[in-house]
């Protein structure tokens, strides 16, 4: 069956460097910087950027971060409630827009 | 948890069999091959600051990860006789520290023994303990004897959270863990001031490396402080080798390949310059010598003449010997190392 998303080309990634290295470099570099040891801890990041991979639904990011948070130590329990934050964030964002809704009503409805 | 391999009949019991299995063709480059290209084959030992004992494979607990297959079944324990030879080696030669393994150490016959009698030769001397040994009703006075004895205690805990310390070591095991250990800080261990050392072991709980030791050991001190103020000296962080009730899980779980090429990925030439086997000796619980406890629960022998056993111990022999290499040497050598004493790099 033919599908969109192949877990093998998740390693195809560097790839992207043939398209254009200096930009490709430039995100690299970049991208290393930001998930360095700094006032968060390399697991404290993993974590984020797990959450992160569910609020944007990237399968490579989610594939990626599963495996680099059990690497640096987290586990399934802390995990899941990383995903629950991503969960509350998206759903809380669409409730919140609710707010506009009601101005809305407010003005029109008796 | 489940029973041992030995206890299943399982194929994978037998060293023979996994080291078919290790040696079989495969799509990363045989380790002998890589050390070759790394300039550093054959690998030598440099000394022997560490005898390591085995004194058996039984044990209270079946841990998934085991590369003993250790566990209430197995019967191979050391005799007092071997147990004898090992302290004579001891006497007769500067050996710093005895670190003494199992199975479940404490619960053989002569642990005690051991413990004392190297003491007395003033050597320093671990003990690999499973903590839930010194909860047993029969071992009621055995984490006061580890405390007299000034015995640095290394204590595996794959975890601060419990899901997943159980998954690996059996329902109940993390409970039974946080007790151990907070019986052993009232004892002194770990706290400050104290010459008692607690050191605790992150192996993972599934197919994966282990993280970086120091940001881990920062994470465990603030959890286990935390949630059940637990106190320790450091932790060591240890790779899964592939042997054994790990090997079994890797196959089973469709894991073996990718873990064997995440650790070849992952070969690290300044780990492999540290390993443990060149400045340890490993004592299997029928006085057979070996160079690691890896290469014993594999039955690879020495690559050493004469010295294969305790009673033909030679130090001068054994301190400049040739290591036996294999694929499960990748574990030892992935990213900062893995040794008994943790990251070694």
């Amino acid at each position: 069956m033919e599908t969109y998303y192949k877990p093998q080309d998740l390693p195809r990634f560097g790839e992207l460097a043939r398209g254009n290295a200096e930009l490709w470099d430039k995100f690299m570099a970049y991208y290393g910087a930001v998930f360095a040891e700094g006032a968060l801890t390399e697991r404290e990041k993993a974590l984020i950027a797990l959450a992160v991979a569910h609020a944007v639904q990237c399968p490579y990011c989610i594939d990626a971060y599963s495996h680099t948070c059990l690497e640096k130590g987290s586990n399934e329990e802390e995990m899941t409630e990383a995903v629950h934050v991503a969960c509350a964030i998206r759903g809380g964002a669409a409730l919140v827009h609710g707010v506009q809704m009601r101005s809305v009503v407010e003005k029109l409805a008796m | 948890m489940g029973a041992t391999l030995f206890a299943r009949a399982d194929p994978l019991a037998s060293a023979e069999e996994q080291r078919r299995r290790l040696g079989a063709a495969a799509p990363w480059v045989p380790f002998v091959q890589r050390m070759g290209e790394s300039a550093m084959a054959p690998l030598r030992a440099i000394g022997v600051d560490v005898l390591q004992i085995n004194v058996g494979k039984f044990c209270n607990q079946t841990c998934r990860h085991c590369h003993v297959d250790a566990g209430p079944e197995r019967r191979e324990q050391m005799s007092e006789e071997t147990a004898r030879l090992c302290v004579d080696v001891l006497a007769k030669n500067p050996i710093p520290t005895v670190d003494i393994t199992g199975g479940a150490p404490e619960l053989n016959a002569n642990f005690r023994w051991i413990v004392e009698q190297a003491r007395a030769l003033g050597r320093r001397v671990i003990d690999r303990c499973n903590l839930s040994v010194l909860l047993l009703k029969p071992q009621a006075d055995l984490a006061g004897f580890l405390a007299h004895h000034g015995v640095e205690v290394v204590a595996s805990l794959p975890h601060y959270l419990a899901s997943t310390t159980d998954a690996q070591r059996g329902a109940g095991a993390f409970a039974r863990s946080i007790e151990a250990l907070q019986l052993l800080n009232r004892l002194g261990y770990g706290v400050e001031g104290s010459s008692l050392v607690l050191t605790l072991v992150h192996n993972p709980a599934g197919a994966f490396l282990p993280p970086r030791q120091d940001a881990l050991e920062a994470q465990y001190r603030r959890q286990l402080g935390r949630r059940h103020g637990i106190v320790f000296n450091r932790l060591y962080t240890i790779t899964n080798l592939p042997i054994s009730r790990f090997l079994q899980f890797l196959i089973e779980s469709g894991n073996y390949e990718d873990y064997m090429q995440t650790l070849a990925n992952s070969f690290n030439p300044s780990a492999a310059s540290a390993a443990m086997c060149r400045r340890m000796i490993s004592v299997g619980w029928d006085g057979s010598l070996y160079d690691c406890d890896f290469n014993q629960m594999l039955e690879t022998p020495l690559r050493t003449g004469a010295c294969r056993h305790i009673r033909d111990f030679d130090l001068s022999e054994l301190q400049t010997r040739q290591i036996a290499m294999a694929n499960h040497c990748y574990g030892c050598t992935a990213g900062a190392g893995s040794s008994c004493g943790g990251a070694t790099t």
